[in-house]
């Protein structure tokens, strides 16, 4: 009879009679609640994640539009306080880790709103520029349109330099697409443009974002509530996988500007007034800049410094994925190494037997979970290999 | 991305990881002796362990073989005073010292003569963070951290791609690298480390005073340095060096694909392979001139 029921139960609901989450709870020996173990759970999933970043050559040079969609679905509020708040709030931390991670590619956001394609911001590397464009118009209403904001972007990406990795992110609150004529066309014409389209759904899973998604190489995720959704546009932070045909490698030329002496003074090209030092010099027309990366204003070379081409170098460089380590291989060294080799801990659990660990295959050093996690997703050195 | 705020712990409790250079390259033809530089040295931490009573202290020595932990203020073995003349502190980080000086030595392999070794910096660096990691994970009551270099050796280039990368990870988690140098030349990597994660560079001009440098300028806990006037970083130079020269270029071309810096037009790169102005027909994979440890 708990299978009839289940049918008429809700996913939800099924969550409390079937998987009865409460039974997971310890209490300690006062009788208080004990922490339920995440470590483990958040390790392997670190692990899954880590098996598919296998070593692949990345775009590292991208230029990426975002495509909100302001329809009156997106004033649903579902997501609290409504979606587009949500939206906005995560599309900032996202706009400042891609620049982060990505100092050398530029973002432009198109919004669609009554069935129309409007580009809010043109592509550009400020991030400032793009929140603060971002945050002034928020106002839901109307229908969305798949097929004018792909047509629109497909004109705007057309003009970028050959070398760069064109990509759409597009986070779609609606279920349906009110389109002029006939969407497949504009998918082909995208896919033969090489542009890489992503959708993040907000409401259900729809075929049309599916197939997009397949036809041009990109990813479909549906956000189960905002924490998920942060996880999932954060994903599109780093560099996807490039595929070699769609750009042509080649040469760019860039300016590394050196800092303008103290108390020099100078017409500042971004802001058009005199400013007093603390700026960049551009090596071929020697105009001020106030902040790296930029373009220069006035000559149009690309200003950088060493640091931000660094940034990159470790998706070039990768270190090998650490090996877990099984309690039968553990006896004959476990007396070796009781501690991580990273940050000290102890690798043996209360008990005094060996808890979990990893170890490195090329220095076979220990390590505990933590700075495993640690190390792969935002150190990028093994500090075993570096003291060899 | 940064620490939690420790609420109940004041503002000014610090815990400073000392990343000591070993290096025997540098130390037998510096004008200060090792025995000098490590009186300077220990009276210094005893100093920060006495400015307030939570404070910690944790010390890697950097070897040009490897690199370990030498000691750690807040374990278990270091509470007491021994006797009234030198406290436990010093005696057990100058014999966990000297074991790492013969280890570190036992491990050299057969190398040309007169070929200068540098210290590993990038491990020390990266085993710090680590380590600081681990203190932010232990909840919301932690000192703040920082980081401080005593290097002498010179930058071995190999380590660039790894240096930076701690470096950028350090900046992540707010924690700055203040760096003494205490060599004859100049360090490019200590400068751009403090300079981009917030600390301070500063190169002593008279080593015999190394205690009084330390105490004024790297003994200050962050909350204090806004009311404080710290030596200000002096056109770090953040120019690139082309690949085929290793010339400090201010003008260069880069390889879309795989960002090398070249200072002429190339018709293929040298590091990734791509013909520059055709389609890439595969994926290229990247040598590693850079990483000091190759690719297996």
């Amino acid at each position: 009879e708990d299978d009839e029921d289940d049918v008429d139960l809700d996913a939800w609901e099924r969550t409390y009679t079937d998987e009865r989450s409460w039974e997971s709870l310890q209490e300690d020996e006062s009788g208080m609640l004990r922490p339920i173990d995440n470590q483990a759970l958040y390790h392997s999933q670190y692990r899954r994640r880590l098996r598919t970043a296998a070593r692949i050559q990345k775009g590292l040079i991208r230029y990426l539009y975002i495509v909100i969609d302001l329809s009156r679905a997106a004033s649903e509020m579902d997501f609290r306080p409504s979606r587009i708040a949500v939206i906005a709030k995560h599309v900032e931390t996202f706009i400042r880790e891609f620049f982060y991670q990505n100092p050398l590619s530029q973002v432009g956001i198109v919004t669609i709103k009554d069935g129309v394609a409007h580009c809010l911001t043109d592509i550009g590397g400020s991030p400032e520029s793009h929140i603060n464009a971002l945050m002034k118009k928020l106002e839901c209403s109307g229908d969305s349109s798949l097929q004018n904001a792909l047509d629109l972007v497909d004109g705007y990406l057309n003009q970028i330099p050959s070398y760069g990795h064109r990509e759409v992110l597009i986070l779609y609150s609606a279920l349906s697409t009110c389109d002029p004529g006939d969407i497949m066309d504009t998918i082909q014409k995208c896919r033969k443009s090489k542009i890489r389209c992503s959708v993040i759904g907000l409401a259900a899973e729809m075929f049309i974002c599916k197939h997009l998604c397949q036809e041009t190489g990109g990813t479909y995720s549906v956000a189960l509530d905002e924490s998920h959704f942060k996880e999932l546009i954060l994903e599109h932070a780093p560099p996807p996988p490039a595929i070699a045909e769609f750009a042509v490698a080649n040469l760019i030329k860039m300016g590394f500007p050196q800092r303008a002496a103290e108390g020099s003074i100078s017409i500042c090209s971004c802001h058009k007034e005199a400013k007093v030092g603390a700026g960049y010099t551009c090596p071929r027309c020697k105009a001020r800049a106030c902040e790296l990366p930029t373009e220069c204003c006035v000559c149009g070379l690309t200003l950088v410094s060493s640091p931000h081409l660094a940034r990159s170098y470790h998706h070039l460089f990768p270190i090998a994925p650490f090996d877990e380590v099984t309690s039968s291989l553990n006896n004959p060294n476990c007396k070796l190494q009781r501690n991580c080799f990273g940050c000290q801990q102890s690798l043996l659990d209360p008990g005094n037997k060996p808890g979990p660990a990893v170890v490195c295959p090329k220095c076979k050093r220990y390590f505990c979970l933590d700075c495993d996690i640690y190390i792969h997703e935002s150190l990028h050195n093994c500090p075993g290999c570096d003291s060899l | 991305m940064a620490s939690a705020p420790s609420k109940l712990y004041a503002d000014d409790v610090s815990l400073v990881v000392v990343l000591l250079d070993t290096n025997p390259f540098f130390w037998s033809s510096s004008s200060l002796s090792f025995s000098q530089f490590l009186s300077h040295v220990l009276a210094f931490l005893n100093a920060i362990l006495t400015l307030n009573q939570l404070n910690q202290v944790v010390v890697i020595a950097t070897g040009y073989n490897s690199c370990d932990y030498v000691f750690d203020s807040s374990s278990d073995l270091n509470r007491s005073f021994e006797n009234g003349r030198m406290p436990v502190m010093c005696s057990s980080l100058l014999q966990k010292l000297e074991e790492f000086l013969i280890t570190d030595e036992q491990l050299s392999k057969e190398e040309p003569e007169g070929k200068i070794k540098p210290s590993l910096f990038s491990g020390s660096l990266s085993m710090a963070l680590c380590y600081i990691q681990r203190v932010f994970r232990s909840g919301a009551l932690h000192p703040h951290p920082r980081i401080l270099c005593l290097q002498g050796s010179l930058d071995g280039p190999e380590q660039y791609v790894a240096i930076m990368n701690a470096i950028f990870s350090a900046q992540r988690s707010s924690v700055p690298i203040d760096s003494c140098y205490i060599g004859s030349q100049n360090s490019a990597f200590l400068q751009q480390a403090s300079y981009i994660t917030g600390g301070v560079h500063h190169k002593p001009q008279n080593l015999d005073g190394l205690f009084q440098y330390l105490m004024t300028i790297f003994a200050t806990d962050l909350h204090s340095r806004s009311f404080i006037h710290l030596p200000k970083p002096v056109g770090v130079d953040f120019r690139a060096s082309c690949f085929c020269h290793k010339n400090t270029i201010d003008m260069g071309y880069i390889c879309s694909v795989c960002l090398s810096i070249f200072c002429k037009h190339h018709k293929k790169c040298s590091t990734c392979g791509s013909v520059f102005g055709q389609a890439q027909s595969e994926a290229a994979s990247a040598s590693d001139k850079k990483r000091k440890t190759p690719e297996t």
